[in-house]
């Protein structure tokens, strides 16, 4: 089972889907059930994972399968390889963890059509752990390209008023960044054709060892970057993420945010900057300045907007920039940081997202100014969107501490340290804008008279957030569950980007296991 | 006398053209048939071209492997010509299945309709064998006249009427072109095989810089060009592809536009090989520009039958991009992108057959509002055939246009793939505006009038195989390919 696990995992979703299309149409109930424990089981194939210890003993990628696709000789081959390692693992488990909560959130809120949104859910699950997976970049771009197309559906026919223009500038976005890295893509493959290095197929590991010429690599990594920075979004790249977020339906939202940001992250730890390092030395100031920018930003704007969905998102645009300064700072704490501040990012601003659905839901508005006392009349709903606030804040004890503390500690050891300086402003700004905005929507007394009707959580709704609980507080108490599987992926990671870098800035930091080690 | 006509007999071998035999048999038979048939009734001789079709790919595939030439060297049965064939048998037998209820619904139930497509086909297989600019330019006229005729076979249809008379007049103005360019370079090199044209020319020196063989390559090209749909050549192709009956459109967009680069490699590729980097840098410019005016002008299209023109104006121009590659990585995609091609957008025009009201006033972006839901199956069917026209795995799209910016960058042309993958993002805009209509927009009209023939739905699912495979699996085919390169 071992041997095929990641494919089973993968394709699971897709099997389900085809099944999927044979369930009457009006049956709305047993699609959704169904979908329901696709995505279940699915996560329950990708558990295992979870509990290997071979995580923490080696940083190599495990689980791999290797099958031959395309082999056209002196033409190109492409090959069916796939792997994880600590990096990739926890964005994988991620994927199939908030899939159910993703999918039992649309219970109420999507009527129309369910068939078609399911199946595109499923046909999302795929695309999404087969990128994260993929270890061959002709098979990446593939699976990479493919989670567009249903989340152009979802959005486009599941979506607010505005959702015609969000759809399509979404899908443009996206596809003109991703577009100029395969020509980057082929290119390198034929580099490496041309100096005669074993390579396999578009196999990233192989790639890793070229010395790609400095000229070349700079076009090469800009390709990459620009690919990744949108979809991350980086500022000032972001503008299609406030349409998408605001106009998605609540299960796009969730899984826009939770997940396929993080695959712009991802492609800048897995892709851009081992495979281009000396580029990126060149850049990286600049990139840096970027993630600063978008955190000061995203906050800014976030504080200013009555509708909460968008500032939200907004937020997302924030907190990016906290991973993307952490990656940046190439030293392990931030690393790790970077790298934990991702499933963070998942949890809370999923959670966030699912709150936002749960009063659209019932009010069928999102402007702040509708709301006002509601923590009267919803005292587990208060609860619950309290914690999550605060772990959006990143108070200590909660999972968004963890995350954005390493950072920025790590931007501050490395040669980053101003920017670490000015980005923890961003702190405060994200205390200001979320707590303002929860005490306005839950404090107080109800102006509203449409408010005092509202009911509590129901017990769906309570049993979709508590997972999501449980790691907020799991991250922010023990956070070494993650990291002793994540650190020695991410050394050997360092390794790669600084062994081809000019000069060697400092040390790689002893394991971060220490820093959150008792004994 | 009697000893010339020995001679050419010995060099004959009628294996050569055993494919384009058996279907010109065929379609006069069927000529025969149309004229004893009752009138009106045309569905029997449909599936007897049909029959043909499939009869001619059997003999087709049997070549395999198996190069043979005939008439002293004028005519070759190689891979690259079986691939081609194998790509106008499929081109034909789409547009036929879609063709019949459509005639019925248009009223013009004429039987001379099928055996036209199969003289076509069988011209575009003379010009994809042809070793000899005069096969080649006897097989382009086949196909062409066939397509004159075609093109205005609605002749009450004011539309039709313009859309024929314009594609003869351009056409035959194209081919005078060609014509000279063949007897201009005759003149140079005393003989219009390609081979021996390429023998005389690398003989000859300062073959690069001779006058007259410039000027003759360049008008030869010229015919091609026009036929391909390459810009500046590309004026006809809006007004005929939305004046011709639909299923002819599909035919005219798939067919010549693959013999025509079939053709051009030929040509290009062998005789012309002295002048290779003046025609890649030529075609260099010629490849943007088709990129850029067919996707710019087809952003502001209203009627999806002329936006389609537009785009396939694009889709020469990606398709050029691997000659200007000039190495057998650009040239196996582009037998691959045609192949792949064919399928998706007979694919699209399958659908607006389907979709349209007599006359086919309602094929405009707003007249599919809501056709998703109210058609599903067709709904889905255009999405997989515009997302492959886009470009976006996993359909077959994205394997060819792959394939082909792979064997620029192989070539080392990254600016042009760069211009490549630009041009098919601006194309995005214009192909999802459809979906948005059929999904993102309520539906205005109940589609009752769409009727779910068997046959179109036959060629419907058969192209949504084939852009799910060529895109999912696209190796054995690929490597077809490869073997067809020369």
């Amino acid at each position: 089972m071992a041997d095929y696990l990641l494919s089973l995992m993968t394709f699971f979703p897709l099997l389900g889907m085809l099944i999927l299309l044979f369930i009457p149409r009006d049956n709305d109930g047993l699609l959704k059930s169904f979908t329901l424990a696709v995505t279940l089981i699915t996560f329950l194939i990708s558990l295992p994972l979870a509990f290997d210890d071979v995580f923490t003993v080696s940083g190599g990628m495990h689980y791999r399968e290797f099958y031959e696709w395309i082999s056209l000789g002196s033409f190109f081959t492409m090959n069916y390889n796939v792997g994880v390692d600590g990096i990739s693992l926890w964005l994988v488990l991620l994927t199939t963890f908030i899939m159910p909560i993703a999918t039992l959130s649309t219970w109420k809120a999507v009527e129309k059509n369910v068939k078609g949104f399911m199946a595109l859910m499923l046909l999302l699950e795929t695309a999404l752990i087969g990128a994260f997976i993929s270890l061959d970049l002709f098979l990446f771009y593939i699976f990479w390209e493919l989670m567009l197309i249903p989340m152009y559906f979802m959005i486009g026919i599941w979506g607010g008023k505005n959702r015609i223009y969000a759809a399509v500038k979404f899908f443009i976005y996206t596809a003109v960044g991703s577009l100029l890295m395969l020509v980057a893509i082929i290119f390198v493959y034929y580099y490496a054709v041309k100096t005669g290095a074993p390579i396999e197929g578009f196999g990233v590991q192989e790639f890793y060892r070229l010395s790609i010429p400095a000229e070349a690599q700079h076009w090469l990594f800009l390709a990459f970057a620009l690919s990744f920075a949108i979809k991350v979004p980086m500022f000032p790249l972001h503008t299609w993420l406030p349409d998408a977020h605001t106009e998605a339906p609540t299960a796009g939202s969730v899984i826009l945010a939770a997940i396929m940001l993080k695959m712009g992250t991802y492609g800048y730890v897995r892709f851009a900057m081992p495979l281009f390092p000396e580029a990126l030395q060149t850049y990286l100031p600049y990139l840096a300045l970027l993630s600063v920018v978008g955190i000061i930003y995203g906050s800014l704007v976030a504080m200013m907007q009555d509708d909460v969905k968008k500032l939200v998102a907004y937020s997302s645009v924030a907190h990016l920039g906290f991973v993307m300064l952490g990656i940046f700072a190439l030293n392990m704490q931030g690393m790790a940081g970077g790298m934990i501040q991702m499933v963070n990012h998942g949890v809370s601003t999923g959670a966030l997202f699912l709150i936002v659905g749960f009063i659209y839901e019932r009010r069928h508005t999102r402007q702040i100014s509708e709301f006002g006392g509601l923590a009267h009349k919803m005292p587990i709903f208060a609860t619950i969107f309290l914690i999550i606030t605060l772990s959006s804040i990143g108070l200590p004890g909660t999972n968004g501490f963890v995350g954005e503390f390493l950072a920025l500690v790590g931007a501050f050891e490395s040669g980053l340290r101003w920017y670490a300086v000015v980005a923890t402003t961003g702190v405060i700004f994200a205390a200001v804008y979320m707590l303002w905005m929860y005490q306005r929507v839950m404090f107080g007394k109800i102006t509203n008279p449409e408010n005092e009707k509202l009911k509590d959580l129901s017990a769906r709704e309570i049993i979709l957030m508590l997972p999501l609980l449980l790691f907020v507080f799991w991250i922010g108490v023990y956070p070494n569950t993650f990291f002793e599987k994540m650190n020695p992926a991410m050394e050997q990671l360092l390794n790669q980007v600084k062994s081809k870098q000019v000069a060697v800035v400092e040390p790689i930091q002893p394991a971060l296991t220490r820093t959150f080690d008792s004994k | 006398m009697e000893n010339l006509v020995q001679i050419a007999m010995q060099n004959v071998n009628l294996a050569a053209i055993l494919p384009s035999l058996v279907l010109c048999c065929f379609g006069m038979v069927l000529l025969l048939v149309s004229v004893f048939s009752k009138r009106g009734r045309t569905t029997h001789i449909a599936w007897m071209s049909i029959i043909a079709l499939a009869v001619t790919a059997l003999v087709t595939i049997s070549g395999w492997n198996h190069p043979q030439q005939g008439f002293a060297g004028s005519v070759v049965l190689d891979n690259f010509a079986n691939f081609f064939t194998i790509i106008f048998i499929i081109a034909a037998a789409l547009t036929i299945l879609i063709s019949d209820a459509y005639l019925q619904r248009e009223g013009y139930p004429v039987g001379e309709y099928y055996p036209l497509i199969l003289f076509s086909t069988a011209g575009a297989m003379w010009m994809a064998s042809g070793t000899d600019l005069m096969t080649i330019f006897l097989g382009l006229e086949v196909l062409s006249v066939a397509l004159y005729v075609l093109a205005g076979f609605f002749r009450n249809d004011v539309r039709s009427n313009e859309a024929g008379l314009k594609y003869f007049f351009l056409g035959a103005f194209s081919t005078g072109f060609l014509l000279y360019g063949a007897a201009l370079l005759y003149g140079v090199t005393g003989s219009t095989k390609i081979a021996v044209i390429a023998q005389q020319l690398s003989q000859l020196p300062n073959a690069a810089t001779n006058p007259m063989m410039l000027a003759g390559a360049f008008l030869l090209l010229v015919g091609f060009l026009f036929k391909v749909a390459i810009a500046p050549f590309h004026m006809w192709t809006p007004d005929v592809y939305q004046g011709a009956p639909t299923p002819v459109t599909a035919f005219m967009s798939a067919a010549p536009k693959a013999a025509g680069f079939a053709a051009l490699l030929r040509i290009t590729m062998i005789s012309l090989e002295t002048i290779q980097l003046d025609i890649s840098a030529l075609f260099w410019i010629l490849a943007v520009l088709t990129m850029i005016a067919g996707n710019f002008i087809a952003l502001s299209q209203t009627n999806i039958k002329r936006m389609l023109a537009y785009s396939s104006i694009a889709h020469a121009g990606y398709a050029l991009v691997g000659v200007v590659a000039w190495n057998q990585v650009g040239m196996s995609a582009i037998l691959f992108y045609m192949l792949v091609y064919t399928f998706m957008n007979i694919g699209a025009f399958a659908v607006l057959v389907l979709a349209g009201k007599k006359g086919e006033e309602n094929l405009t972006l707003e007249g599919f509002s809501g056709f998703g839901y109210k058609r599903p199956f067709l709904g889905v069917a255009m999405c997989i055939f515009l997302f492959a026209l886009m470009g976006i795995p996993p359909t077959a799209g994205f394997t060819g246009k792959f394939f082909v910016f792979a064997g620029a960058v192989k070539a080392g042309y990254i600016w042009l793939a760069v211009i490549g993958v630009l041009n098919s993002a601006v194309s995005l805009y214009y192909y999802l505006r459809v979906i948005v209509y059929m999904y993102f927009r309520d539906p205005k009209e109940d589609f009752a009038w769409v009727k779910l023939e068997i046959p179109a739905v036959v060629s419907i699912v058969l192209a949504i195989a084939g852009v799910l495979i060529l895109g999912i699996l696209p190796g054995p085919v690929m490597e077809l390919a490869k073997m067809a390169g020369f």
